[in-house]
Order: structure tokens, then sequence, then C-alpha cells
């Protein structure tokens, strides 16, 4: 199948216009910040096309390593003189690119993961493509850099500050941590979180749990109309959520109380769980149950010691969707709940409506490092589901 | 069972008809799922939706001013608003009553401010009044004290006007108690009905809302008024009850010509001019219904008139405004996904399960990442000293006197909306795109179709289910989107919901919001309901 493209050394009238071509791009902006764009457009375009020459043409190939780094040195240099220490991380940056980008064009390596029938418009198109994405994917992702960066500036500034950019360890701190974990208002919403979360998660994972499997059952009466409604709470939007309960809950007196947020919550969990744990019960095999009831064991033997290890993945996914559902949600509690009930969202959204203080950026920043733990525990669950159904017959 | 003689229905085990034991066994099935669905059904129920119904029920509902003012809207029901006439002086008589004991149980600022919603000013007239109208009672209760100083006495107005049995009840009564119902005398009740009816109120009000006992509390003015117009009329010379000599006096009081009178309507224009303008009767009487549709007229920019709903002044129209904006700025996000999410769904497709799941990742860290770590990163992104601005400013690209504006308007929170809602259009393009096989392309190319070809008459409508399917979702999420607007869409930038909040948290018109929501509620279902028929709800899939 896999049909071998081997790289090609190309000529040198291909490859120095085209690492020229990047060079004019880069040059755009290193001209524009030193007074001309036109001009480094063109230094740019020389300078890139004449190293392209020097290595590819007068260096030996065989010297590549030692020409890379020689590239990445003297461009940390060019940018130092030019901005500094900031232009000489970018210098080095870019030094280390072109100098994979010469050996790659030049070189004609990327040719090898293509098919050898590609035209030179199809290659251009599957690169072209490519970076597409890769910047999509930069689009995705990017923004949270700078909060992380942010949240270590020793200034009580949303912005970067000079220091920083000079990677001056006195723009460095680890102060907004420490008011995090000093301050009482923060302490006192983490507290909260943490309390409402788990409660509101029991709930809707124990409620749904059951819900789920008297609904996978094969004959359930009004089975369409049901599933809509458990589905409900994650159609409506949350505005008219914390609206309606708003108003039921204060005339039921559960408005500005904690009970009355842990239910606002569950409510908004349990779609999570019922839509996780049906789909682990599709695959779950009914003849294991009617096997242990055979055996003689009852119904809750059953459940616990069958049914149960074998969608508990499900379920833990369910619940962990429920735990951030409600670890995460603002609108609902900043409604019916009063400052008593304030969690770490909500914080987080009067500290961004007022620009307190860059505390919120260390919490994000805690919060980003919560959210990638629960990722990979999920990834790992999904792992191991996976295996338990390749195991289970049917 | 293998012995065939028998002719007659099959058996089960136990001797009963195979038929019915299944159709037990099926009953007790059902019967035990639905066992297991109850709680959960009665628990959403009891948390989300009676909530939702309350939301819809406050959206129509207007018992406020039938319930404060019942008399007026009883008295008004003939008034013909748009005869430009002042209603008779039985309306301002029956105001004068409502408008009292509203403003004892201070419920005539709440009427007041739930008119001003569709008249402006009503708020302060009704506050006002609520001051004003002693004045009016005190022209008769002066008089009635000059004549007599029992008659500003709680014990003799209580022995007057109580049957006994009350009054002896009541004087036993003591803090703490349940107090006796106050019970008018026969006699009083037949002779003075007015009175008889403003003293219950009387005594009603300090026994529930105060917790007084009315025989040690001096009746109101309003009394006193009543007890004037009951007195004009009646003949009581041959009243011989309790307090006989002080009720006759005060009849010969009032028979006099030296008695000082004031008419309802002149006591009401003494308080404020604006009673004098038939208008604010019209308002009262279009919104004495218990049911309006006046909160939903509101939301789409609409009032009452005498001919019916109309269209409000060009410059006071904001909710058709808001529900375009929204519309559209949902739009243009929905849009600007799907351009971002179909690349990258179609390279997450193509590529080998391993590059695919790592690269997958890149999708599911913002998807897992707090929704308020997102939107603080485009804050820090997106201002003026912000991070996109530093970055154009140090390569030239922008002078630094001259940095964008790009927060708190439209382009920040299509921007930052874009991000957040990005997974949700790239998950389920992914999973559509995923099953497309990729034979069929091959194929299309092998009999000789361009590339371009390929993909627009091969591939691309078999990947549409996924881009319907992003699409409701990212629509659905996005026009009722919250937190986001709020704090990167400045003015220009917010949503509909946004208003809903202002009116629960901060103008406090709970029908307004209420029937904003249920109009943003329908499109929603609308949209979920194509959803369903498109996608179908079972394939909801999370991520991962």
């Amino acid at each position: 199948m896999a049909v071998e493209t081997q790289a090609i050394k190309r000529p040198i009238n291909f490859a120095a216009p085209t690492v020229g071509g990047f060079g004019a791009f880069f040059g755009t902006f290193v001209g524009a910040s030193n007074g001309s764009s036109i001009l480094g457009i063109l230094a740019g375009f020389v300078i890139m096309a004449a190293i392209a020459y020097v290595l590819l043409e007068v260096l030996d190939t065989g010297m590549e390593k030692s020409a890379r780094w020689g590239l990445v040195a003297l461009m940390v240099v060019a940018g130092f003189l030019l901005g500094g220490i900031p232009g000489a991380v970018v210098g080095g940056l870019l030094g280390w690119f072109f100098g994979w980008l010469i050996y790659w064009v030049g070189m004609g390596r990327y040719r090898v993961p293509l098919p050898p029938y590609l035209t030179g418009g199809q290659v251009l198109w599957h690169y072209t493509f490519r970076v597409m994405c890769g910047a999509i994917f930069f689009f995705l992702v990017s923004p949270l850099v700078p909060v992380i960066w942010l949240s270590f500036n020793a200034q009580d500034f949303f912005t970067i500050t000079p220091e920083m950019l000079r990677f001056d360890p006195e723009g460095y701190s680890f102060k907004h941590y420490r008011d995090f974990f000093t301050s009482s208002e923060w302490q006192q919403a983490l507290r909260n979180s943490l309390i409402i979360a788990p409660l509101a998660t029991f709930l809707s994972v124990s409620f749904g749990t059951l819900a789920a499997i008297g609904l996978s059952s094969e004959h359930v009466p009004f089975r369409r109309a049901i599933m809509a409604i458990l589905i409900s709470p994650m159609i409506v939007p949350l505005i008219i959520s914390a609206a309606g309960m708003y108003f039921f809950y204060s005339r039921m007196g559960l408005q500005g109380t904690l009970f009355g947020v842990v239910l606002a919550h569950a409510a908004l969990g349990i779609p999570f769980v019922i839509i996780t744990v049906t789909a682990t019960l599709v695959s779950f095999d009914r003849s294991l149950t009617r096997a242990a009831a055979n055996m003689g064991a009852d119904p809750v033997t059953t459940f616990f010691r069958v049914q149960m290890p074998l969608i508990l993945p499900g379920v833990i996914s369910g619940g962990l969707f429920a735990f951030i559902t409600s670890f995460d949600e603002v609108v609902v509690v900043i409604f019916v709940g009063s400052a008593k009930q304030q969690t770490l969202p909500w914080q987080m959204f009067t500290g961004l409506r007022e620009q307190i203080s860059p505390t919120i950026l260390a919490v994000a920043t805690i919060l980003v490092c919560i959210s990638i733990a629960l990722l990979t525990t999920l990834e790992l669950l999904r792992r191991r589901s996976e295996r338990l159904r390749g195991m289970s017959p049917g | 069972m293998s012995d065939a003689t028998n002719s007659g229905p099959v058996l089960s085990a136990d001797g009963t008809p195979l038929k019915r034991s299944l159709a037990r066994a099926l009953r007790r099935q059902k019967m035990r799922a639905l066992m297991l669905i109850a709680p959960l059904l009665i628990f959403v129920l009891v948390t989300f939706i009676l909530p939702i119904a309350d939301m819809l029920w406050r959206s129509v509902e207007n018992q406020i001013v039938t319930n404060t003012m019942p008399r007026t809207v009883v008295a008004l029901a003939d008034y013909d608003g748009a005869s430009g006439e002042l209603p008779g002086e039985a309306t301002f008589e029956a105001a004068y009553y409502d408008l009292y004991i509203a403003a004892e149980r201070k419920l005539h600022t709440r009427l007041g401010s739930r008119l001003n919603y569709e008249q402006t000013g009503a708020s302060s007239l009704f506050r006002k009044s609520g001051r004003g109208l002693d004045d009016i009672g005190e022209v008769y209760m002066d008089q009635f004290e000059d004549l007599d100083k029992n008659w500003d006495e709680a014990e003799p107005w209580a022995e007057l006007m109580g049957d006994p049995a009350w009054l002896e009840a009541q004087g036993k009564w003591q803090k703490g108690q349940t107090q006796p119902t106050f019970k008018a005398s026969g006699a009083i009740k037949e002779l003075l009905p007015r009175t008889a009816e403003q003293y219950a109120l009387f005594a009603e009000f300090q026994q529930v809302d105060k917790d007084k006992s009315p025989l040690r509390e001096e009746p109101w003015s309003a009394v006193h008024t009543a007890l004037y117009q009951d007195l004009a009329e009646a003949d009581v010379s041959g009243y011989t009850g309790p307090q006989a000599d002080l009720l006759k006096a005060a009849d010969a009081l009032v028979a006099s010509p030296d008695f000082e009178t004031v008419t309802f309507k002149a006591g009401f224009e003494e308080i404020d001019e604006d009673w004098m303008d038939p208008e604010i009767w019209v308002t009262i009487q279009t919104y004495s219904p218990e049911l309006t549709n006046g909160y939903f007229l509101n939301a789409v920019d609409m009032q009452k008139s005498p001919d019916g709903a109309e269209f409000r002044d060009e410059r006071e129209r904001i909710y058709g405004l808001l529900f375009k904006r929204t519309i559209f700025m949902s739009m243009v996000i929905t849009i600007s996904c799907i351009l971002l999410a179909y690349p990258v769904s179609y390279l997450l497709s193509n590529l080998p399960a391993r590059s695919a799941n790592l690269l997958m990742i890149l999708v599911l860290l913002p998807f897992w990442t707090s929704l308020l770590v997102r939107t603080s990163a485009w804050k820090v992104m997106l201002q003026q000293q912000g991070v996109i601005n530093d970055i154009l400013v140090w390569i030239g690209m922008v002078a630094d006197d001259s940095r964008l504006t790009m927060i708190n308007n439209q382009f920040g929170t299509i921007v930052a909306m874009t991000h957040i809602l990005l997974p949700f259009m790239i998950l389920p393009m992914y999973s559509v795109m995923s099953t497309i096989p990729p034979s069929y392309t091959r194929a299309a190319k092998s009999l000789g179709a361009t590339n371009w070809t390929t993909f627009w008459r091969v591939y691309f409508p078999q990947s549409v289910p996924g881009i319907g399917a992003g699409s409701i979702l990212v629509f659905i999420l996005s026009i009722g989107y919250y937190i986001t607007p709020e704090i990167v869409g400045g003015t220009t930038g917010t949503f509909i919901s946004n208003r809903i909040a202002y009116h629960i948290s901060s103008s406090l018109n709970w029908g307004l919001a209420a029937a904003l929501g249920t109009i943003l509620l329908a499109v929603v279902l609308l949209l979920y309901w194509a959803y369903d028929r498109i996608v179908g709800i079972d394939n909801v899939k999370l991520g991962g």
C-alpha cells in the first residue's frame, strides 16, 4: 500500500525564492517595527534567500546540524540588536524555524509523507490546508497562554508589563496565588463551590442513574416525552432557567439558601448523567442481570455487584459532567443564591466585571490545571470502557 | 406443553393462560421502569419545570391591580376613557377607600411601580397620594373630634361598631393568642354600612398585620369619612344600641349647615393635579383584568391604547432592536463557527487515529476549561492594553496612540463567543465526518472528477448533517448567552438575555422579564424541535 516517496534535493532556484518568500513575510513585521515595512520585505527576502543559498549550495549538506545551530545563534544576536531580550527570543525562534525550513524545502523532505503522484498544486494545497488548521488550533488554545503568563505578574495589572517582557525576575511573583490562598473571600467562595458541586453531583448522579436504568428497559411508556422533560434543563437557555428558578424559589422560600442552589445545580446536571449513562447502557448485556437473577441474586445485589461495575465508567463521566456543570455555573447561582452562597465562578464574574485584581488570573490558571486533570481522567475512563466493551459479548 | 391434545389456550407453568401471564409480566416490567424513573421525574418537575411554568405564568399574570384597588376596578367597569372625561365621583370614592387601605398596608407603591411600566409618573403619583389621602379624612375627623373627644378614642368606637360577643372575646384577648375575628353589630351594619365595612378593614389590619387589639387603637380617618357619608344618608333616630347619644350628636352635627365637607374629586385634585387627567384612569382600567398581554406587548415594543395595541414611539423601541441584534449576532457566530470548524473536523476525521486523538485534546481542552477562564482570557487578549494590541504595536502595525478598540462592542462578543462555542461545532461535525467512507471520494476521483468536484459533489453533501447539527446547537447556545456578552459586550454587544437579567435584578419589572424570557424560550424550543427532526435528540453526543 504505502508508496515510498524519496526526498530528492530540489534545485536552488526553487528553494532560495521559497525561503526568501517566508523571509519577506516576517521581514514585513520586523521592518514595520523599525520604520519601513517595504525595506523589511526586501531585506527579509534577500537575506533569507542568501542564507538558503549558503546553507544548501556553499556548505556541505552533511553539516546540517551545525549550520542550523549557527543560524539560531546568528538570529538571536540580530534579534537582540533590534529588539532587546524579547527580540532575541523571537529571533531564536525564527532562526530555528528557518533552519528547519531551508532543509525541509531544499532537500525535498516535504514530499516524503505524500504520495509521489501528486502535482505541485496539490502539495501546495495540502500544506496550506495544514497551516490553516494549525491557525485554527492556535486560535482555540492560545488565549489561555497569556492568562497563565499574566497570573505571575508582580503588578496589579491585567496587562503585560515591560519587566515581564524583559524576563526580569522583578516582574514576576506568586503574589496573586498568595492572594487567592489567603483572602477570606476567595477561600469562602472556594469552600462554597466545593460544598455545592459535590452535593449537586450526588443528587443528579443517584437520581439520574436509577432513571437511566429505568429508561433503558425495553417497555417504557411515554419514553420520548419523559426523555424530553429530563433533557430540558440542558436545552433551555441558562438565563431562562435562572429567571424561572428565581421566581419560583422565592415563592418557596428557597431563594438565597444553600439548599436552593444545590437543587438548582442538580437539576442542571441531570441531563448529562442521563445522556452518558443511557449511552453506556445501550451496550450493556442484559443477559448478565438475568444470569445473576437466575443464580439467586436479588435485584439490589444484581445492581451493585453486576450492573454497577460495568456501567461505572459511564456513571463517573456523567458525574464529572454534572460536577463541572455545577462547578462552572454562574448565571443560576447569581439569581438563586445570595451573597452567602457566593461560589468561585461568581466571585470571578464580579471580579471580571469590576476588574479588581488579577487574582482572577491565578484562579483561572488553577482551574485550567484542574480541567487538564479532568480531561485526562475522562480519557482514561473512555479507554477503560472501550476495553470492557470489547470484552463483553454482543 | 408438548401434548397437543389440549386445544384450549396455552397455559403457563402455574396454570394461568400464557397470554394473561405475559401481559402481567409486561405490566410489571413497565411499572418497575416507571418506578425507577419516577423519583427523577418528580425531582425535575419540581426543581425545573415548575419554575419555568411559574415564569410563563408571571408573563401574563396581573392580579395586582384588582387585588389592590378592587372597588375602583368595579367602579371603572363602564368608564369610557375615549370620551376624554373624568370618571364620576363614585370612582373617586372607590379609589379613596382602596388607596387608603393599600397605603396602610404599604401596597400602593408597589401598584404605583407596576402602573409606571405602562405610564411614566404613576409611581410618584401613587407614592404622593399615599401620604396625601389623610387630608380628605381629617376634614371629617377633626370636626367629629371637636364635637366629642370620644370620636378619637378606640374604645367608644369599638363599642359602637362591634357585636357584643366579639367585644367580650376581644376584651379577654392577650398578646400571643389568636384574635377573634371582628363582627359588626347587626343594627350598625344596617344603619351605617360603609362605616361597618371600613371599620372591619381597620380591625382586620390591626389584628392581622400589626397584632394589636382594635379596642386600643383609634380608627383611621377613612372610617370617619365613611361615618360622615353614612350619617348624611341614614336616619339614626331609632338607634338604641351602645353609644347611641354619641352617634345622634354626630348625626345632628352632620345635618347642621356649618358642617364642612369636601368631595373626593376635590380631595384628589388637592393631592395631585395628575388625578384630573383621564390618562391615569384609563391606565388603571386597561390593566385591571387579572390576565394581561401587556408585558408581551411591551416585549415587542408595543403598548395598549384605547384603540387596541399600537407600536411605541420610534425612540422608545428597544426590544425589537435587541431581538434583531441577538439573532444577527448568533447567526454571525454560528457562521464563523462553521467556517472554522469545517477544516478542523475534516482534518481530524482524515488523520490516523493516534494523531487525531492528540489533536482532539486541543479541541477538548478549551471545552473543559471554565467559561469564566475563557472569557477572562479574551478580556486579557482584546483590551486596549491587551496582548493583541501590544503585539500589533510592537511589530509596528498599529501606532501606540491609536490602539484598536476590540472589546466592549459587537466584535469582542463575536470573537469571544466564537471561541467559546467552537468545540460545540467541531464535535458533532467530527462525529458525522468520521462516518463518511473514504472510498466514495476515491471512487469519484478514479471516475475522473477533479478535486473540487469530488469535494463539492461527493464529500460535502455527506457532511451536511454534521453542519446542521452543529449549527443548531451553537445557535441555541449563543441565543441565550449571558455571561460573555455581559463582560465583553459593552453596550452594543449585549444580548436579550442581558436585558432579562437587568429586569429581574435592577428594574424589578419581573413581568416584562418573564415575557421576554417566554419569547426567547419559544424561539429555542422551535429550534430544538427542528434539531430533533434533523438529528434526533438521542444522537446528542458529549465530548470524548
